[in-house]
């Protein structure tokens, strides 16, 4: 299921469309929100930033929108320098900041043409319309930004972020504070975004949006990227799942017939546990769960889980440390 | 040179003016009124004629320049501030614009909207006094001068203030008095010996000076003067304006 959500690797190659060099960013407070981070996008994937809050996520997308200057380091976006060469670089680049900072008073149609005149671009009512009704908002075009519902408002942030035809995407926690439908339709509006080109780098502190998105996932923590993977070997690495059988009595110890399996027994006898890989199929639950069967033990609750990504990122920083 | 940014900034703004068009239009219309009856009809009839000018017509330049420097300020100091208070300021910060564009556009559309107000102003001007222009150029010029380098003023206070209190408190506790210490409704050399001279420390006296100049041909100081301080005003807002960009002071961390 996990493998079939992955978009087809064609569009992707290798040649960076962003890359990041021994970028480190200390604030004037002093605190170093960045250190020497080095990062490659591929040109047309989609690449998710994990990371706890206050990992450095919006300080690395900041500094190459050209919102954070960089204490060092060097940044180039489609082979632009963002520094030298800002225009062509910041021309190429899209953001939807985490923030919904919007103009309230003004109408929607009109923060868009501000949008894509300030990236330089020409008038085109007919290119506004497509990415207005892209968004389904072309009904509300009219509507003044306040009388909006948060989801709408995130959605012109969106709009304007592609009013002036951008090929790098930033999303920012699209969907932090989301309701679940408008999460899959922003999933939805980001593949078709992907389909139509453009390269998108999200950052998100939910792993499920990264494993349903993503093509490679980068994790940052304290200012370091600690690792740079695809998503299918990091799911391999992370999706540890455990499953927890809650027995109608205790048992002293496991039967000899369910040897083959790894389960642990819970301290007070009552539970099984069982940790297996999501994606590597080899463990299936049913021959386990028959197993169970033959030996002759009841069990009256089931229950999965999944390592949280704060349990994963405690393992990776743990393991590279 | 990013012209269509340039285009998109100025529009935007304008078409903020539409939209609070009684608070930015009417309500200082309003108030000049009120100047011109109070002091133009009120007093001013009681008043001798200054160089040969009725009271009520002397007090028109000053009355002008005064809206011309407060709504400049108000309007690009608001400007640029409301988008760095609401955080919209992050697409500005992104965008492919120099700083140079960005001011244009700003600074360009506080100005447009201040020279249209003291335009009103003046037409409001010719419904209570008889109103002459000796040198409309020069008129036009210290008009369009005064406008840029105040806007730019404004938008030097607009990044520089990081509350709403910060935006009222330079035009009201430092620019209202050296409007009104300026020589808006009264020669400076009506004042009494040391004051004249610490007047002339005021900047805002050659702006009316040279303003005044225009309509009547007589000014407090010279006109060469006037014209020489208003663009050494100009250049030291535009030098503040430069140095705010190069440093990303207060705009980017």
């Amino acid at each position: 299921m996990l493998l079939s959500a992955s978009p087809p690797k064609a569009v992707v190659t290798a040649e960076p469309i962003v890359c990041v060099a021994n970028l480190s960013k200390t604030y004037a407070s002093g605190f170093k929100a960045l250190d020497a981070v080095n990062l490659e996008i591929r040109r047309g994937e989609i690449f998710a930033l994990l990371g706890p809050n206050g990992a450095g996520k919006t300080t690395l997308i900041s500094i190459i929108c050209g919102i954070v200057n960089a204490s060092e380091g060097a940044i180039t976006a489609d082979g632009h320098d963002i520094k030298r060469d800002y225009r062509a670089a910041r021309a190429k680049i899209g953001l939807v900041p985490q923030e919904l900072t919007t103009d309230t008073f003004e109408t929607v149609w009109n923060t868009l043409r501000l949008s894509r005149g300030l990236f330089g671009k020409p008038a085109d009512p007919a290119y506004l319309e497509q990415v207005l009704r892209d968004v389904a908002l072309w009904d509300r075009r009219d509507a003044r930004i306040m009388t909006l519902s948060g989801g709408m408002k995130r959605r012109v942030m969106i709009a304007k972020a592609l009013s002036h035809e951008p090929i790098i995407l930033f999303l920012d926690e699209p969907t932090a504070g989301v309701d679940v439908e408008l999460r899959r339709d922003m999933w939805r509006m980001v593949r078709r975004l992907r389909e139509s080109g453009v390269t998108i780098i999200l950052t998100t502190h939910y792993i499920e949006e990264a494993e349903e998105l993503a093509d490679r996932i980068g994790v940052i923590n304290n200012g370091k990227l600690v690792l740079v993977e695809e998503k299918d070997v990091l799911m391999r690495k992370l999706g540890k799942k455990q499953l927890t059988l809650t027995l109608q009595a205790p048992i002293e110890r496991l039967p000899e017939s369910l040897a083959a399996y790894a389960f642990e027994l819970s301290p007070d006898r009552r539970e099984l546990i069982y940790t297996y890989d999501t994606v590597d199929g080899s463990h299936g639950i049913r021959p386990l769960l028959h197993a169970l069967d033959a030996a002759g033990l009841a069990y009256k609750d089931v229950e999965t889980k999944r390592s949280s990504l704060e349990e994963i990122f405690v393992d990776i920083v743990r393991e590279r440390s | 040179m990013n012209l269509y940014a340039i285009q998109a900034i100025y529009r935007y703004e304008m078409a903020r003016t539409r939209r609070t068009l009684l608070q930015s239009i009417v309500a200082p219309v309003i108030s000049t009124s009120l100047y011109f009856i109070v002091f133009g009809a009120a007093i001013g009839a009681r008043m001798t004629a200054i160089d040969g000018v009725t009271y009520g017509a002397f007090i028109v330049p000053g009355l002008v320049m005064l809206s011309l420097l407060t709504q400049s300020i108000s309007n690009a100091s608001f400007g640029i501030y409301f988008p760095r208070f609401v955080g919209t300021i992050y697409e500005i910060l992104s965008a492919p614009v120099s700083g140079v564009e960005v001011v244009i556009g700003y600074v360009g559309a506080a100005a447009s909207k201040s020279i249209l107000l003291g335009l009103i102003i003046l037409a409001t001007a010719t419904l209570f006094v008889p109103l002459r222009i000796e040198h409309p150029l020069f008129m036009v010029l210290f008009l369009v001068l005064t406008a840029a380098t105040f806007s730019l003023f404004g938008f030097v206070i607009g990044i520089w203030a990081d509350n709403f209190e910060k935006l009222q408190v330079v035009p009201l506790i430092i620019v209202t008095p050296l409007t009104f210490l300026g020589g808006s409704f009264y020669s400076i050399d009506m004042l009494p010996h040391p004051w004249r001279e610490v007047a002339l420390f005021n900047p805002v006296v050659y702006l009316v000076s040279g303003f005044r100049w225009s309509f009547y041909g007589k000014g407090d100081v010279a006109v060469g003067v006037s014209l020489s301080m208003t663009l050494v005003f100009l250049a030291l807002c535009l030098a503040a304006v430069i140095a705010i960009f190069r440093t990303g002071y207060r705009l980017k961390k």
